[in-house]
């Protein structure tokens, strides 16, 4: 037996093709996810120099930040998005990799489908050309984005050159209060490490509030892993992950999945094995949380108040407090709960799965949004609308008052028509405050389904507990 | 890619911390499918007021700094998106160096891919750049790669680290892809392993 070892230690091992003098590696990509985006110019890249996809099969392809999420029958209006899109269809035609077309019921966020179809599997590499590509790890799958030219390298060589990461541990103990989910845990982790804390290392999570979350609740948490400044997050494999895996499309069959499953079990870092950085967090301390400012870290409990820049003792960040302060339009010292919105938005790679459907459905039964609030509902993937569909949950979130869209990144950055308007406010199920993210000039407060129904139904940021 | 062996520039200070990819490049402008002609919307929307006339505050509007080869800014540069378009505007304006106490990881890694080089300093070092850099036009200051140094406009000195493969890929403008195609060999190994030892992997 050698020295104990993390889970990420044990994936990267078993990966590693070519170790170079200075410790740069070549690690071999097992599963690789493409957008519209971030791929053409990889496309032409290859192209240009003659090259071909070394295994198309082990590549999948989806359009999804620029699909427009109404009416699809006549296609894309805008034309640069259009041009996106099409750009996508021909390469996937030329190369041969696995695509969902957008008008394929399949066709969803790229970091959704690829769970659903079982293309994820615990123990492989995963990229893509999107930061997000960190929602992989709930399977306990080192999953991270890339930029355009490693996703032509990754199309070329099934490789990567990489360095290993530092391996930190977030564990999460104890129990959730009602009314707290995911979101609330990956925001309040994300508001203690900061936006840059996790920056060089791989966060694997661990606890009883961890292990106790679905598959899509642990999707919501790593997902935001690089909120917190991490380009991956992970989750150790467990039967809850084998079971949401069985029988997927895409997901290894019969003996090959008991074989799998045996491996798979060999997976959870070892008892002592080596974490950098330890971060501890009690499930009770947690209560439902919204963003105020512009950085995924400018968290507050839904029963605080917005802070002020002297709050910091940092001048960098005294001054990016005062910004925000200034971009979102508000005052210091106000409650959080008097905080009026216009908009809001439920979806996104974040929370646009099932689960999180029926969260807010839950809410929103019974329910109006309020008279000056304009609320959607944007399903992740056709798969998620069709089973949300069959549950009745559409009819709630329209006898509510809340638009129910097709399926795609939506607004969570606004790529296609789904915008805010300069100073609109709004309530978002996404993982970026960013200034402008939504629309020039749009003020974002990150929160979770529940919250978000909230929010919609009082007009205002509301603690979701208050409502029953 | 160009390669990078030194470089003589004004440096435009962008004194804020978690400059963040959207900042940078905002998403309406990722709608290409080409790599070059983002210069022009590098920091599209604190550069530009709504109607698309220049907002003369903004350091890269400022007639020191039209012509920046350098950036000094705040920790955690670049957080946020994969977008490689970031790295693309950036050079498309004419920036090829970056100076901060930190950067976010992807970012970082999309600079050394397109010939920029991004440099991590202590914050001192930064405050120090920082100062020199706000004297615009009268403060040019060069990097040299190869000898890892960076000289300031007062004849000071301030060494920084690199990682020596990435340095090399620089200074000698390399394709990722070329070398690790030379590698053919060891990943046709590590697939036949591969399947054998985990034949639930093929697709």
């Amino acid at each position: 037996m050698g020295a104990p070892k993390t889970l990420f230690d044990k994936i990267w091992e078993s990966h590693v093709v070519d170790t170079q003098d200075d410790g740069t590696c070549l690690i071999y990509i097992d599963r690789h996810l493409v957008h519209e985006v971030t791929s053409p110019q990889a496309f032409e890249g290859l192209r240009n120099s003659g090259r071909k996809v070394r295994h198309p099969e082990l590549t999948l392809a989806v359009p999804d930040h620029n699909v427009p999420t109404t009416d699809r029958s006549e296609g894309i209006k805008e034309e640069d998005s259009r041009i996106q899109v099409n750009t996508l269809d021909q390469n996937a035609k030329d190369t041969g990799i696995h695509y969902f077309p957008m008008n394929d019921l399949r066709q969803g966020i790229v970091h959704i489908v690829g769970p659903e179809e079982g293309f994820t599997l615990p123990g492989v590499t995963m990229v893509c050309g999107d930061s997000h590509t960190s929602t992989h790890g709930a399977f306990g799958t080192l999953a991270f984005g890339i930029g355009t030219s490693e996703v032509e390298h990754v199309l070329a060589t099934q490789t990567l050159v990489q360095k290993p990461a530092k391996n930190m541990l977030v564990k999460v103990e104890g129990d959730l209060h009602p009314g707290v989910t995911a979101k609330d845990i990956t925001l309040a982790i994300i508001g203690r490490i900061g936006t840059a804390g996790g920056t060089g290392y791989v966060i694997e999570y661990a606890g009883s509030a961890i292990r106790s979350l679905s598959m899509e609740g642990r999707m919501t948490v790593c997902n935001m892993s690089i909120e917190g400044g991490a380009r991956a997050g992970l989750i150790a494999p467990d039967e809850k992950t084998f079971e949401y895996i069985k029988g997927r499309p895409m997901a290894p069959k019969g003996a090959a999945f008991e074989q799998a499953v045996e491996y798979w079990k060999t997976l959870p870092s070892d008892e002592g094995a080596h974490y950098d950085k330890i971060v501890e967090i009690n499930a009770a301390d947690i209560i439902p949380q919204v963003t105020w400012g512009t950085s995924p870290e400018d968290v507050v409990p839904v029963n605080g108040k917005v802070p002020a820049p002297s709050d910091a003792k940092d001048p960098g960040k005294q001054k990016a407090i005062a910004r925000s302060l200034e971009y979102m339009g508000l005052t210091a010292g106000t409650n959080i709960e008097d905080i009026r919105i216009d908009r809001v938005f439920i979806g996104s790679c974040t929370n646009g799965r099932i689960e999180d459907l029926r969260a807010a459905a839950v809410i929103a039964k019974g329910r109006k949004v309020a008279d000056h609030v304009s609320a959607m509902v944007v399903p992740g993937s056709g798969l998620v609308k069709e089973q949300a569909e069959a549950e009745g949950l559409h009819e709630i979130f329209l006898e509510a008052g809340f638009e129910w869209r097709e399926p795609g990144c939506s607004m969570c950055l606004a790529m296609n028509p789904d915008r805010l308007e300069p100073g609109e406010r709004c309530a978002s199920t996404s993982n970026r405050n960013f200034e402008g993210r939504q629309g020039r000039g749009g003020r974002t407060h990150l929160l979770s389904p529940a919250m978000a129904v909230a929010a919609a139904v009082t007009g205002h940021l509301t603690d979701v507990r208050k409502l029953g | 890619m160009d390669k990078f062996t030194t470089l003589t520039g004004v440096a435009a200070p962008l004194p804020m911390i978690n400059v963040d990819t959207d900042m940078i490049i905002p998403k309406q402008f990722l709608k290409t499918i080409k790599r070059s002609g983002l210069g022009k919307n590098l920091f599209d929307e604190m550069r530009y007021d709504d109607k698309g006339n220049e907002i003369p505050d903004f350091v890269l509007n400022k007639p020191a700094y039209r012509n920046a080869k350098i950036i000094v800014s705040g920790d955690n540069f670049g957080c946020g998106s994969s977008r490689e378009h970031a790295p693309w505007s950036l050079l498309d304006f004419g920036i090829r160096c970056i100076i901060a106490p930190s950067f976010a990881d992807i970012f970082y890694n999309n600079c050394f891919k397109n010939g920029i080089l991004p440099i991590r300093l202590p914050q001192e070092d930064v405050d120090k750049l920082m100062d020199d850099a706000e004297r615009g036009e009268n403060a040019t200051i060069t990097i040299d790669l190869e000898k890892q140094e960076i000289h300031g406009p007062d004849g000071g000195c301030i060494t920084f680290d690199v990682e020596p493969f990435r340095k090399h890929c620089l200074l000698n403008g390399l394709d990722d892809i070329g070398l690790t195609l030379q590698k053919g060999d060891a990943i046709n190994d590590f697939e036949a392993k591969r399947a054998a030892s985990q034949p639930w992997l093929s697709l």
